[in-house]
């Protein structure tokens, strides 16, 4: 028999200049692992200090660059290249009964961006930090930033690179590496998402490149693109941002539905229900995406007519996001459930991404949202569908494929009780921010109104038991490497490609090139 | 496991992997549109926001080396052809002499535009402390002259790029052993190239052709 | 592939459609000026990607790629001029 992947070498070397997908997975695996708790440990600054009224721990300077940290990271360096990174370079070219990725070098020049990207970011924040916000909004970071903006700014035009590379190489393999017999409606939809998530990587991610260039030059060179003492307007930066930033929100959200739909699939042992219905919404919901970038602007200058018009076009989004929840649902009715770790954390999912996507139809109507703008109901909105879906579907996703991945099983109980702790944490941190924002509370702010206490106690709380909840898979899936129990080939008795593999599977994954004749999730009823 | 030499592992075949090849260049192709797509967007915000200080900012441009600058990159992607056509008929002089050749006219538009550049700094036209201009809108007209350097500056560093690149393949040509084996990348080199000229085609009447009738 | 011949008369068509662009630019046709040589640099556009990038051969998939770019620049301009063009 061949060597796993994991065994075929040994030396650090033969890790950093891997080119095989699996590998290049794991470095991303454990990268953006370190910085969740990076940009996690700013968030526990943050909540202690809004335990009470008065900005006792920190000062207003300082609680503006926690929270710069905490956006910058979670958003560039974990959750956009979660799934996508992580579970994607694992699992796309085994998905399809490929050999690896299209461009195997490009794939580890990705995670070099990425790094490099990184150790700017890392340097902004250790030499000073920023405190303009993830958004980098003009002027605050051109003209009135205290802080490294140009560093921070640089990290992320870098790491941006690295995400066109992975993006280009997934549309590339899905296109051309797929095996024999495995047509479009026979793909898993996970594939469907990151080959969505693709498109919008490739045509969002130069513009926020050119966005931040722009940025930096105005700030080192005085450049006016966007001053208006020198008949810029800031606007426009708003625009191009969010042109970027909002699709950007579909990368993070498309892959934990993808992740989603394999889970309720397998866990309730049938087809998903109107498969190619959610297929087609994976697609909707990317182009729509880029049409909708308008309602960050509600309460800036945007005239009312665009405004109008980005309120109609959000809503749009609704119907494809709606269309897979239902058919997730109609998945669960009269399935056999199997009430596994992954298929908790893909309840949640449903949930939360509900929640979360509901509350975004608030937003996008331009009457509330300028009462709500700018408050901790957009906080805890976006959180319902970031942390709430997407880290719940990289979750879920990780136990999944965990005996894939590793070769090892992890405790089943002790990771159901985790998988309750974050379900419970996160609605004890977030659900009273809504009622915050709805009261009125201000974001970004290190000091509030007394009145707000009780509800903000509660936050903290649960972001206490929160982190506990994050902190238990980390242990235990580090302690199930060595004392795990051996996994076998298909823990799970799933469908797809990936599980007619070794657990862990070999470097070229597949010794003879499959050939699909059935579609996906062919589970006996 | 394929073991066939000028393929790579992961691939069945020659024709999947140009396949791939080709697409993986079309896509970045469509990200590079995206990049230039902000620039552009500024360019139009600011025209349509000042129309008149474009047009005055304008007059300043150099429409005859402009027009040289255009001729001269839409000769070098004919030659780019050539090369392209040359590499797939595996002739190795001609490809790295047409290659050079390539490469030569994109050093060219560089110095005339480094030539322009400087006329226009001499002029004052670059934005700065020293910038000043004739127009009623001073201030709007600079804005123009922003975008213009951004665009052009950054237009020139892709014309730069492909000048290396272009280089670079024409000595490879002359000393590889497997000159079959150049075709796509050829090919995918002469994309990028014909995607630079036609940036500039349309970069050309944005700066140059505005409002130059009496 | 097609002959040097060929490719010759797309560099004529090519520079012919510069000394047009250039020569309209100064006679006044009032508004329409921009828009003019804005369609004159998209037939020169047009003549590069279809023959010199060979667009014309291209699998479909490759034409979505390259109108994907084009569609998606439409999308930024079109979506942001509707704020400029209304506040």
């Amino acid at each position: 028999m061949k060597p796993s992947y994991l065994e075929d070498e040994h030396s650090i070397r033969s890790w950093l200049l891997t080119t095989d997908h699996k590998r290049i997975g794991i470095l991303y695996m454990v990268s953006i692992t370190v910085f969740f708790f990076i940009g996690g440990a700013a968030a526990t600054l943050m909540r202690i200090e809004l335990l009470t009224p008065p900005g006792d721990l920190v000062t207003s300077t300082t609680y503006n660059k926690l929270f710069t940290i905490h956006g910058v990271v979670m958003v560039w360096f974990f959750l956009i290249p979660s799934i996508p990174t992580v579970l994607g370079n694992f699992l796309v070219p085994m998905m399809i009964g490929a050999r690896d990725v299209a461009f195997p070098r490009l794939n580890l020049a990705s995670w070099y961006l990425f790094m490099g990207g990184a150790a700017f970011a890392l340097w902004a924040i250790v030499s000073g930090g920023v405190d303009t916000g993830w958004t980098f909004y003009t002027p605050y970071s051109s003209t009135y930033a205290n802080g490294h903006v140009i560093a921070m700014a640089t990290g992320i035009f870098i790491a941006g690179f690295g995400s066109i590379a992975t993006g280009l190489n997934f549309i590339v393999t899905i296109h051309k590496m797929r095996a024999p017999g495995l047509t479009w409606f026979r793909l898993p939809l996970f594939i469907w998402t990151i080959y969505t998530t693709s498109i919008i990587l490739v045509l969002a991610t130069p513009v926020l490149a050119i966005t931040l260039l722009l940025m930096a030059l105005e700030r080192a060179f005085g450049v006016g693109i966007f001053n208006p003492a020198m008949g810029g307007d800031p606007l426009l930066f708003q625009h191009l941002f969010w042109f970027y930033s909002h699709p950007a929100v579909y990368i993070m959200i498309l892959p934990g539905m993808g992740v989603t739909s394999e889970l309720i699939a397998c866990f309730s042992r049938q087809r998903l229900f109107g498969y190619r219905y959610v297929a087609y919404a994976s697609v909707a919901i990317a182009v729509l995406g880029f049409l909708v970038w308008g309602h960050h602007l509600f309460v800036s200058s945007q005239s009312i007519y665009a405004g109008m018009v980005f309120s109609v076009l959000s809503f749009l989004v609704s119907v494809p996001s709606a269309i897979k929840v239902f058919n997730w649902t109609a998945t669960l009715y009269r399935g056999s459930i199997w009430l596994q770790t992954p298929l908790l954390y893909a309840l949640g999912f449903l949930g939360l991404f509900t929640i979360g996507g509901l509350t975004g139809l608030f937003l996008a109507a331009l009457a509330v949202d300028v009462h709500l703008s700018d408050t901790y109901f957009v906080i805890a909105h976006f959180h319902y569908i970031m942390v709430g879906g997407m880290v719940m579907a990289y979750l879920g996703g990780l136990h999944f494929w965990w005996p894939k991945i590793s070769g090892r099983m992890y405790p089943e109980a002790l990771a159901k009780l985790s998988a309750l702790f974050i379900f419970a944490g996160f609605n004890l941190t977030f659900f009273p921010q809504f009622l915050l924002g709805y009261l009125g509370m201000p974001r970004r702010y290190h000091a509030y109104a007394p009145e707000f206490q009780v509800l903000n106690v509660l936050s903290t709380a649960g972001a206490s038991i929160l982190a506990i909840g994050y902190l238990l898979p980390l242990s235990y899936f580090l302690w199930s490497l060595r004392y795990g129990r051996k996994a076998e080939p298909n823990p799970w008795q799933a469908t797809g490609l990936e599980w007619t593999t070794p657990s862990p599977p070999p470097t070229d994954n597949f010794d003879v090139t499959p050939i699909v004749t059935e579609e996906a999730y062919n589970y006996a009823p | 496991m394929n073991v066939s030499p000028g393929i790579a592992h992961q691939f069945d075949d020659a024709g999947q992997q140009r396949e791939a090849a080709t697409l993986g260049m079309w896509v970045f192709l469509a990200t590079e549109v995206l990049f230039f797509s902000a620039m552009f967007l500024g360019y139009t915000v600011y025209r349509v926001s000042y129309p008149r200080a474009f047009a005055d900012a304008a007059q300043h441009t150099l429409l005859v080396v402009g027009t040289m600058n255009t001729a001269v990159l839409l000769l070098s992607s004919f030659v780019m052809v050539l090369a392209v056509r040359a590499a797939e008929q595996r002739r190795r002089f001609s490809l790295a002499g047409l290659l050079a050749l390539t490469a030569l006219l994109g050093a060219v538009f560089l110095v005339i535009k480094g030539f322009e550049y400087a006329q226009e700094i001499r002029e004052g036209l670059l934005p700065g402390a020293n910038f000043h201009i004739a127009s009623s809108q001073p201030e709007h007209a600079r804005m123009f002259f922003y975008l213009y350097f951004l665009m052009t500056g950054v237009h020139a560093l892709h014309v730069f790029i492909g000048v290396l690149l272009l280089g670079g393949f024409a000595l490879r040509a002359l000393f590889t052993r497997r000159i079959a084996a150049m075709g796509t990348a050829v090919d995918l080199l002469g994309l990028y190239w014909h995607f630079v000229d036609t940036v500039w085609v349309f970069l050309f009447p944005l700066i140059y052709l505005i409002a130059r009738h009496p | 592939m097609s002959s040097v011949k060929h490719y010759l008369q797309i560099l004529a068509a090519l520079l012919a459609l510069l000394a047009l662009t250039v020569a309209v630019a100064f006679v006044n046709l009032g508004p329409f000026n921009t828009p003019f040589a804005m369609f004159i640099s998209l037939a020169k556009g047009a003549l590069i990607v279809f023959f010199f990038m060979n667009m014309r051969r291209e699998t479909p998939l490759v034409r979505l790629v390259g109108g994907a770019g084009l569609f998606w620049l439409g999308i930024l301009i079109a979506l942001a001029m509707s704020d400029y063009l209304t506040r």
